[in-house]
């Protein structure tokens, strides 16, 4: 022992603790490392507990619960040196800024900001839009999405596979536009030696067996809105005369999923007031229609809106989210796949150690284009003048992009900088904030609770997994978060 | 890691950087090589009496007088205060030792 090891006084450093599969695990926040931790290490745990201990008495009183001095020093140092306990005066380095050339992964291509559905909760058009599309064309020319698409192969710095996501509006209503995409993307990729990834979100309303045939065979991957069976998602998901969407797309879905047989074929789910039935909405999507993941999430909405979900309302949210995350669990333990995204991405989160700087990828490896050609972080704030980042044929404006960027940096969300959850959530949703708080950068501080609770339980599921059925993780090594 | 089983993928990187400080003290390591590969710095290329083997063969009395431990600042390197000074004073001091491994009992200590 050296006399700087000798003078060295510990705390605990930032970790979670949590169990599963009756195991024992910390999750090590600074880096989003998960250990399975061995009995000396929670009696080295449970001496810090009260504070800052000097290391000879932590040694003495290691040795006095019974272990041997070489090896109370042994496990101090190691414990020093993964940084599950620290000295009084460090501090987690602050995470670095991405490279300046961050390569573009995926595009997302708002086909059109023309819907024919009139959900009132749409953030592109419903009270809380920020999207001002006056005087914008409705629909993307073919030359705007060729020079997207070249703008995502040339900024891609070589990846070997982009990713296209088509969007709307309703995607389908420039469905021409989409497939001579596909086609264009697809030589132009080929040439340069890469290949890209297509996947489409639609509400279903115009799916026919054609269109379900091109996107079978280009194996696009497709994404269908559906709030659940007809009395839950007939509420929000209307035609313009208020009827409900519901008939009209289920045979679609249906004839979809059985035709589209060469991706997964998901189900993205908006809760609002009244439709939080989240386990009834599950067993129907899943179940009855046949999708093959389904996610939910809560309506991004000003607290005051009718349709917002109250703390109450996400209480039982999480609550009915617990009964199918127990059902995963059990699925997973016999190496089957349950189908709820919400647990299956973040455990693929989970498995890489994922600690981020910015909640997403919005403005850094990904982009939203309009039909104008100007391009936005993502494809929500798309038609925004306020948060465009410059135009397709001149490229992104690096100023702009810093600002968007040095915001929504974990550093500067000091809230968070105590949150054991942070190297997942950081912070949330840039649009979330925005239409909450009015600041891309600010941390949505409206479902911290909510964002501990589900990563605990997450964190668990895996702890378990690992315990009883660790092979099956390992199909999480190349699942990407949806 | 002794305490801590690493189970995701930062996990392992944060063991594999902590165990790859924890190597043995080796003598004559060369820090700047590679973990785990020991390059020996110093001449040890070569058998050296009274470094490796003491007087009577042995290992608990290594460099013990420190004369012993010279023969290879005598052979290869250039070390003359320990030496026995093979110029001037003594020419014939390894003249007994053809082959250190064998003959290294007939260097002797030398008395000025």
């Amino acid at each position: 022992m050296t006399a700087a090891v000798g003078a060295r006084v510990y705390r605990l450093g930032e970790f979670h603790s949590f169990e599963g599969g009756g195991r024992k695990f910390l999750y090590l926040v600074p880096a989003g490392a998960i250990f399975e931790q061995d009995e000396s290490v929670g009696a080295l745990m449970g001496q810090l507990s009260g504070g800052e201990v000097p290391h000879d008495e932590l040694v003495g009183r290691l040795v006095a619960g019974g272990m041997g001095s070489e090896a109370a020093e042994e496990l101090i140092e190691e414990m020093f040196e993964a940084r599950v306990i620290v000295t009084g005066d460090s501090r987690p380095a602050p995470l670095e800024n991405p490279p300046a050339d961050f390569p573009l992964q995926s595009l997302v291509m708002n086909l059109t900001n023309q819907c024919n559905l009139s959900c009132q909760y749409c953030y592109e058009f419903g009270e809380d839009k920020v999207a001002t599309p006056d005087g914008k064309p409705k629909f993307m020319d073919f030359e705007t999405a060729k020079a997207s698409v070249d703008f995502l192969l040339q900024s891609s710095n070589g990846r070997e596979a982009v990713g296209i996501t088509f969007f709307g509006g309703e995607t389908l209503m420039n469905y021409p536009l989409l497939k001579q995409v596909v086609t264009y993307a697809t030589e132009q990729a080929a040439a340069r030696g890469q290949r890209v990834d297509f996947s489409l979100t639609t509400n279903a309303t115009l799916l026919t067996p054609t269109i379900i045939e091109f996107l079978s065979e280009n194996r696009i991957g497709v994404t269908v809105s559906m709030d659940g069976p007809a009395e839950l998602h007939d509420k929000l998901r209307v035609f313009a005369n208020g009827k409900g969407s519901y008939d009209i797309i289920a045979p679609k879905v249906k004839a979809l999923i059985a035709s589209h047989r060469t991706r997964a074929t998901t189900a993205r789910v908006t809760l609002t007031a009244g439709v939080t039935d989240v386990v009834k909405i599950f067993r129907h999507l899943k179940q009855d229609l046949g999708f093959h993941e389904v996610g939910f999430a809560p309506v991004t909405t000003s607290p005051d809106r009718l349709y917002s979900i109250n703390d109450k309302g996400m209480d039982g949210v999480l609550e009915q989210f617990h009964i199918l995350a127990d059902e995963w669990l059990d699925y997973a333990l016999r190496g089957q796949m349950h189908g709820f995204s919400n647990v299956s991405d973040t455990i693929s989160e989970l498995y890489q150690g994922v600690n981020k700087s910015h909640p997403c990828g919005a403005g850094l490896g990904l982009v939203g284009v309009g039909p104008s050609g100007d391009i936005a972080p993502c494809h929500r704030f798309v038609d925004s003048d306020v948060h465009a980042l410059g135009h397709i044929s001149t490229g992104i404006d690096k100023t702009k992009q810093n600002d968007f960027l040095s915001r929504g940096h974990i550093n500067t969300k000091y809230d968070c900088h105590t949150c054991w959850a942070r190297p997942l959530c950081a912070g949330g949703c840039h649009h979330e904030a925005f239409v909450r708080y009015g600041d891309t950068g600010h941390p949505n501080l409206h479902y911290c609770d909510w964002i501990r609770d589900w990563t605990d339980t997450c964190l668990r599921i895996y702890g378990t997994v690992n315990a009883l059925n660790p092979g099956f993780l390992e199909q999480f090594a190349e699942r990407k978060a949806l | 890691m002794k305490h801590l089983r690493a189970v995701n993928r930062k996990a392992r990187r944060i063991d594999d950087i902590v165990m790859s400080r924890r190597e043995d003290v080796v003598a004559l390591q060369d820090p700047a090589a590679a973990p785990k590969v020991h390059i020996p710095t110093g001449c040890s290329l070569s058998f050296f009496p009274g470094w490796e083997v003491d007087s009577s063969g042995g290992t608990a009395g290594l460099c013990q007088p420190v004369e012993r431990d010279l023969y290879d600042c005598y052979v290869t390197c250039f070390w003359p205060a320990q030496v026995p000074d093979h110029v001037n004073s003594y020419p014939d001091w390894a003249k007994k030792c053809a082959v250190a491994t064998k003959d290294w009992r007939n260097l002797d200590i030398v008395f000025p």
